[in-house]
């Protein structure tokens, strides 16, 4: 890792003020450095793993306060973007692929259309030119037949389809750096290996930098090179993902003994065991 | 409770306030005032419905305290040298064309206002209740008979027939409160099977029955009071049409008759004379206007509390 | 769901027969629908016209006829027979288009309700565009920027115009706009000197105008026409701002919104070329629903306007106490009235994505 690193975020606190007077914080004190590599951000619902990386694009919903002593993309601060500005990164140089197609893809628009969208919205050239990047992307993301999808309307796709057909469009403006939240975690398990594989050679092929959230310990393990586990707002851990045994926390500990293993059965799978100093 | 606070109860009051904030209650009264008592609470959070329901409250007391609210004025002595004379400090809204105290009519006519309210949702929301729990809880063709009945009714055109309805009654207040219970029960009727049908598949409706509980008791006793609360909201927001309805049918003259003060009424009585003696027309209309505003108010605040989506 | 991940090319395909059959069978069950509802509604204007009048011999024989007269009118009009006979007779009639005569105009009821229909027929529509121009981009700039000026502006005025007596602001603003200000003309739908130029053939005075070239007709039409279409308008728009918001708040807050935004789309192409496609198909049965209640609406402010139109009519039926004619009225009002909402259900059930999905 010579170069600068491509994203680094330094106390990140997300905060949303509760209309009782209270305050939840999402995400308390959250540093770390990215480079043109694969880090995974893994956690339970409530962990605050999204809420980080909707922080990344600057869409953490309303109520939400966000601060924190540094976010840099690429040297730029991205806490002091204007709307306008903003619109410039969004989907050109930074992309997030969500988790269920069927909710985040426009049901009234075709998939052709939705996916040219991106591409005009950040490089010049006609419709024409936009249609013909738009078919090489259904064809990159190994839909057979890309005409036919190209003039579908979403709910006539399949999850995994759907979840292709959102990856080509996140990617075609060849952003730098792709945040993928829970991108198999609506999908059949026959086909998430299908979406990992072609989300690998992509980022593989492209060169770009991908933040992996999600719940699953064992899918991360084997995709990324890194891994954050977080709990209840805090980064707990921080390792390779090939050293996840070798973890320190005792809840990543936990987390990965509550992993079942098929060559070796247990008559009882562990659960984790909470421990109120974590929240500290 | 919070730490901190600097407010000096005295100690019956605290033991009251800590009764009804109890998590956990240990009667089925506690538990009814408890909720109600919070749902005040959250209400008064909400300064438009709070505005509701001080205008409907300020309703309430101009129809029963109409004649001290009034001074003493009368709404039916007519002094028709003093005929349509303007708001002065002798008379607050002026008169009209008989020389009566607008003031004094406008409160009184509360009164027919609050009574078709009141009457309306006293005859609207039983039906409703009836029809609706049997339906959705005995199903098949019972359920799909009445709510084809209440389907029907349901795409009728209100005014024109409690127009219709009320000129074959003949005019009158009680009429016109037929003629606008007739045509508002089925939307009430169709929030209790709805609500019912969610509820009739809970466990504990199944164990009454396994305790041999007759169908009359479980709905009445069990069902119906869940369903009240949509209901009620329901109703409330309801108000704010009928009131406007009724007035219409009382500027028709289908409504309480003269020499009784109604509002729709006096909007019409004012008309010839609108564009020199406005004020004969004008100001009943504004209390017709806030009255409905104030339901409406209310209502919004009454969903919002209920409504699980909440905001 | 199943996993097969080339489902498309079936899809496609296999989909439109059963949308097909599902459109057909929907549209048999709407016609149905109507039909039964519409037959209701003759049960209860029979039930209404039979029953509930004091006595209608009397209404037609008067109160001085002899008890002879009495006898002879009971049996022409068929009082004698049963109930069900009676109905039946009356349905036959209704649906031949016979609705009696009317005490008032000395004519046919149908042939008056033919004369009127035009006038609110005008009425609605201009009061129907109004609310759609000014109802629609108020709704979704409302629900767009929701908690901000916008948005609170619309919700009091779509509270006010929820709680207006419609009557009451015509009468109000008559008496502004017309008697203090002038700006507009006043009750009825043209001036004492331009009623007899423009011969009738639509009956909608605006149209008929145009058509024959008379230009002064068609602005005095259109200065009587301004203020009771207004009026009407503000109590529908408020209506339809009110829905067209809470449609746009709900999908405002859907995902597909934020994946919009993460490629970088600018909020006002969010808000119209992302959201308002969505909230299209439910808006336009809203609108058709408003349209029905101004044919109701239109009753009152008939009335106060003088406006020559159906509502008047039966008002003024209303008054010579002119069953026939009330009845006859309601009877079609109500029809036309159920006919729109039950196609507008129809339509928006027709519309919706959880039912689009296979």
């Amino acid at each position: 890792m010579t170069e600068p690193p491509l994203l680094q975020v330094a106390n990140l606190d997300v905060s949303f003020l509760q209309r009782g007077g209270g305050v939840t914080h999402a995400v308390r004190n959250v540093s770390f450095a990215l480079g043109r590599e694969r880090l995974a951000i893994v956690g339970e619902s409530g962990s605050g793993k999204s809420t980080v990386g909707r922080a990344m694009l600057g869409l953490v919903p309303r109520p939400g306060v966000v601060t924190a002593n540094r976010i840099a993309f690429d040297g730029i601060d991205l806490r002091s973007l204007s709307p306008r500005q903003w619109r410039q990164y969004r989907g050109r140089r930074i992309s997030m692929v969500m988790q269920d197609p069927k909710y985040s893809l426009n049901p009234v628009k075709k998939i052709g259309a939705q996916i040219m969208e991106t591409y005009s919205l950040h490089r010049r050239g006609g419709a024409g030119q936009a249609r013909r990047h738009a078919l090489e992307m259904l064809e990159a993301v190994r839909i057979r037949d890309p005409d036919l999808v190209f003039d579908a309307y979403p709910h006539q796709l399949s999850g995994g389809m759907g979840q292709r057909v959102m990856i080509a469009m996140m990617l075609i403006a060849e952003p730098d750096l792709l945040i993928a939240d829970e991108p198999t975690s609506a999908l059949d398990v026959t086909v998430q290996n299908q979406v990992l594989r072609i989300l690998d050679d992509l980022v593989a092929q492209r060169g770009m930098a991908l933040i992996f959230i999600s719940h699953n310990l064992t899918i991360v393990s084997s995709f990324c090179d890194r891994v954050l586990v977080m709990y209840a707002g805090r980064i707990v851990e921080e390792c390779d993902a090939r050293h996840l045994h070798l973890a320190r926390h005792p809840y990543t500990q936990a987390l990965v003994a509550a992993a079942p293993e098929i060559d070796r059965p247990k008559a009882e799978l562990l659960t984790v065991q909470r421990d109120p100093a974590w929240l500290t | 409770m919070t730490a901190g606070s600097r407010t000096i109860e005295p100690s019956g009051l605290v033991s009251v306030r800590r009764w009804l904030a109890d998590e956990a209650p240990r009667s089925a009264a506690q538990a009814f005032f408890g909720k109600t008592w919070r749902g005040a609470m959250a209400l008064s959070g909400n300064p438009a419905a709070l505005a509701g329901f001080v205008i409907v409250v300020a309703l309430a007391l101009a129809a029963l305290c109409a004649p001290w609210l009034a001074g003493g004025a009368s709404p039916l002595t007519q002094d028709l040298a003093h005929r349509l004379a303007p708001p002065s400090s002798a008379s607050w809204f002026g008169t009209d064309e008989l020389g009566r105290d607008i003031y004094a009519r406008t409160l009184f006519g509360a009164r027919a206002t609050l009574t078709i309210v009141a009457l309306v949702a006293a005859i609207v929301a039983p039906i409703g209740l009836v029809v609706g729990t049997v339906a959705g809880y005995l199903g098949g063709w019972v359920d799909a008979v009445l709510m084809r009945i209440t389907d029907i009714f349901l795409a009728f055109p209100r005014l024109i027939l409690a127009l219709a309805f009320a000129a074959a009654l003949g005019p009158g207040l009680e009429n016109a409160v037929i003629a606008i219970a007739l045509t508002s029960w089925p939307s009430y009727a169709r929030v209790a099977r709805a609500e019912t049908v969610t509820i009739a598949r809970s466990d504990f409706i199944a164990a009454m029955v396994l305790l041999g509980a007759p169908t009359w008791r479980i709905l009445l006793r069990h069902i119906a009071p869940l369903c009240l609360s949509s209901v009620i909201v329901r109703l409330t927001l309801d108000m704010a049409g009928i009131i406007i309805t009724a007035a219409g049918l009382g500027f028709l003259g289908l409504g309480q008759q003269p020499p009784a003060p109604e509002w729709g009424a006096m909007v019409s009585s004012g008309r010839s004379v609108i564009l020199d003696q406005w004020w004969v027309s004008t100001i009943p209309g504004i209390a017709i206007f806030l009255a409905s505003l104030g339901f409406n108010l209310l209502g919004d605040g009454l969903r919002d509390l209920t409504d699980p989506k909440n905001l | 769901m199943s996993s097969r991940d080339e489902r498309v090319s079936l899809s496609v395909v296999a989909d439109s027969a059963p949308v097909g059959l599902r459109l057909a069978g929907q549209g048999a069950l709407l016609v149905a629908s109507l039909a039964l509802t519409c037959l209701g509604l003759t049960c209860v204007t029979f039930f209404i016209g039979r029953f509930i009048r004091a006595d209608p011999v009397l209404a037609v024989v008067g109160d001085h006829a002899t008890r002879d007269v009495y006898d002879k009118a009971r049996l022409a009009m068929g009082l004698d027979k049963p109930v069900v006979e009676q109905y039946l007779i009356y349905l036959k009639k209704v649906l031949s288009g016979d609705f009696g005569h009317s005490v008032m105009t000395s004519q046919s009821v149908l042939s008056d309700l033919l004369r009127f229909f035009p006038a609110t027929f005008e009425l609605a529509t201009i009061a129907t565009i109004i609310a759609v121009v000014v109802g629609v981009p108020a709704g979704v700039a409302a629900g767009a920027n929701r908690g901000r000026w916008p948005d609170h502006l619309v919700r009091i005025v779509s509270l006010f115009g929820y709680s207006m007596p419609v009557f009451w602001l015509g009468l109000v603003a008559l008496f502004l706009l017309y008697g203090k200000l002038g700006w507009v003309a006043g009750p009825g739908r043209l001036d004492v000197g331009y009623d007899d130029i423009v011969t009738p053939v639509t009956g909608v005075i605006l149209i008929d105008s145009a058509v024959a070239g008379e230009w002064d007709v068609f602005r005095n039409a259109l200065s009587h026409l301004v203020l009771p279409a207004s009026i009407l308008g503000y109590i529908g728009l408020a209506y339809i701002a009110r829905m067209t918001r809470s449609f746009m708040i709900d999908q405002m807050s859907q995902e597909y919104i934020v994946a919009a935004r993460i490629k970088g789309r600018s909020e006002w192409g969010i808000v119209w070329a992302h959201a308002f496609p969505n909230v299209l198909v439910p808006l336009i049965t809203v609108v058709g629903l408003a349209y029905a209640s101004f044919l109701e609406g239109a009753i009152l402010t008939e009335t106060v306007f003088a406006w020559p139109g159906l509502g008047l009519y039966i008002t003024q039926s209303l008054f010579n106490a002119d069953m026939n004619a009330v009845l006859g009225g309601t009877l079609v009002v109500g029809v036309v009235f159920i006919g729109i909402n039950l196609t507008c259900d129809f339509l928006y059930r027709l519309a919706d994505p959880r039912l689009r999905a296979p």
